[in-house]
């Protein structure tokens, strides 16, 4: 039987090698594919008619949209109007890997460092570039807490630097932690229902099972919360690039 | 409960992860150590990562949010619309209303003002009409007075006359005198006189 960590082995579905560079189309690249056609299917078939009265479909499409919309308007205000499409490409990129990858036998890309790490590094090297852009070098002024007396400043600036460069190792691990511990779980409990069962003529195995059937529900709770989370984040970290507290 | 359990467990995971992450790195050949800390995937997931979420934003920038956006546009134009028709006919219904009050204020004056005139019209022809009636009242009783008066006078002569008459002739049987008429009539007028 599978052990609860082979669900993350990546396999290489198409094998690519450019120039001795691996470039293997692998499971995990197969379900990003499906999980963006998911998406892409929800949000363009859904509004595909345009009704004034929004059906089934459309009426989620939309109420993802305005999530975002209204999201990035508490959050960053109306300069960041002109990041939607990033931030809300990044919450249905997050979104649906989290829920397809609770699609027993799935693979879920969240789950992996390298992904959730590559994605946290951009937000916060765009968030850096969008600043720096808009303030120059006074965007420095982030680093400099206000009302703090002058002699903490050796100690603070120090602090905040770190606590700026922690960003994106927080918001991937974030991720990574939440959607593999979930994961890791269900698989673990699942591995007991046989051996339990078999102990005790079947009835045991309805424990791990009913564990299982919370934990799946739970899950689903989580892949929603933690690509909400992603995404507030990065909405927070613009404002304070834009705005400078 | 489920949290608590889930929570425990994301904790102890990430720490697993820091912990083992020098190590999974060094097992980078298979056995042991996380998949995820298999430095031979990084590459290719990182290179179809990038371009499939450059065609995931393609797809959503170009395709799903105007469509979406348009739909949500179009439906607060045609609410907005249809507010500003109910407030257009509210204005109308409002204006009718106004006109009327003021047609029917108009009409309730110039009631008033008819009313006035009638009233005064008849008060005048009453009060004609009863001067007249007073005049001819105040006429026939002249007449009638002069009709009296002119009846007194004959009868009055004529009284004298008779109690001239009776005053001769109890004279003669009374007293066996002998007056002439004359006399008894100027007897009668002095008497009348004297009584007044």
């Amino acid at each position: 039987m599978a052990g609860p960590i082979e669900q993350f082995e990546i396999h290489p579905v198409v094998p690519i090698e450019i120039g001795g560079l691996d470039l293997s189309f692998t499971n995990s690249a197969l379900w990003m594919v499906i999980a963006t056609g998911v998406a892409s299917l929800f949000l363009t078939v859904g509004a595909r008619r345009r009704a004034l009265v929004p059906g089934r479909m459309q009426l989620m499409a939309e109420m993802a949209y305005e999530f975002i919309a209204n999201m990035i308007r508490d959050n960053v205000g109306d300069a960041g109007r002109r990041y939607f499409p990033y931030i809300f490409t990044l919450f249905m990129f997050i979104l649906f890997g989290n829920l397809l990858g609770l699609i027993p036998g799935s693979f879920t890309y969240t789950s992996h460092i390298i992904v959730t790490g590559a994605l946290a590094v951009a937000v916060i090297i765009s968030v850096t570039i969008i600043g720096l852009a808009k303030h120059g070098l006074h965007f420095l002024s982030l680093f400099v807490p206000s009302g703090v007396p002058a002699l903490m400043m050796p100690l603070m600036i120090p602090i905040e630097i770190i606590s700026y460069l922690s960003r994106p190792v927080s918001l991937s691990i974030r991720l990574f932690a939440n959607m593999m511990a979930g994961h890791t779980m269900i698989k673990v409990f699942a591995g007991f229902v046989v051996p339990l069962g078999a102990i005790t003529l079947g009835l045991g195995g309805l424990a791990p099972i009913a564990m299982n059937v919370a934990l799946t529900g739970f899950e689903l709770l989580v892949a929603f919360l933690q690509a909400y989370v992603f995404t507030v984040l990065t909405c927070l970290y613009l404002n304070d690039a834009l705005n400078l507290h | 409960m489920v949290a608590l359990v889930r929570s425990v467990a994301v904790a102890a995971l990430a720490a697993v992860t820091f912990v083992g992450s020098g190590s999974a790195f060094a097992a980078a050949e298979g056995n042991g150590g996380l998949p995820q800390f298999d430095s031979s995937t990084f590459l290719p997931q990182l290179f179809w990562l990038a371009a499939i979420l450059v065609v995931f934003f393609l797809i959503v920038r170009n395709n799903a949010l105007p469509r979406i956006g348009e739909a949500l546009e179009a439906r607060r134009q045609k609410i907005d619309d249809d507010l500003d028709k109910a407030a257009a006919h509210r204005e109308e219904a409002e204006a009718v209303m106004a006109e009327y009050e003021k047609s029917l204020a108009e009409a309730a004056d110039k009631a008033h003002v008819v009313q006035r005139e009638a009233a005064e019209a008849i008060a005048s022809l009453a009060a004609a009409r009863r001067a007249e009636v007073a005049a001819r009242l105040a006429e026939d009783t002249k007449a009638a007075e002069a009709r009296i008066a002119a009846a007194k006078e004959p009868a009055i002569a004529s009284l004298q006359d008779v109690a001239a008459d009776v005053v001769q002739q109890a004279a003669a049987k009374l007293a066996g005198m002998k007056i002439t008429a004359s006399e008894a009539k100027a007897a009668v007028k002095s008497s009348l006189k004297e009584t007044g």
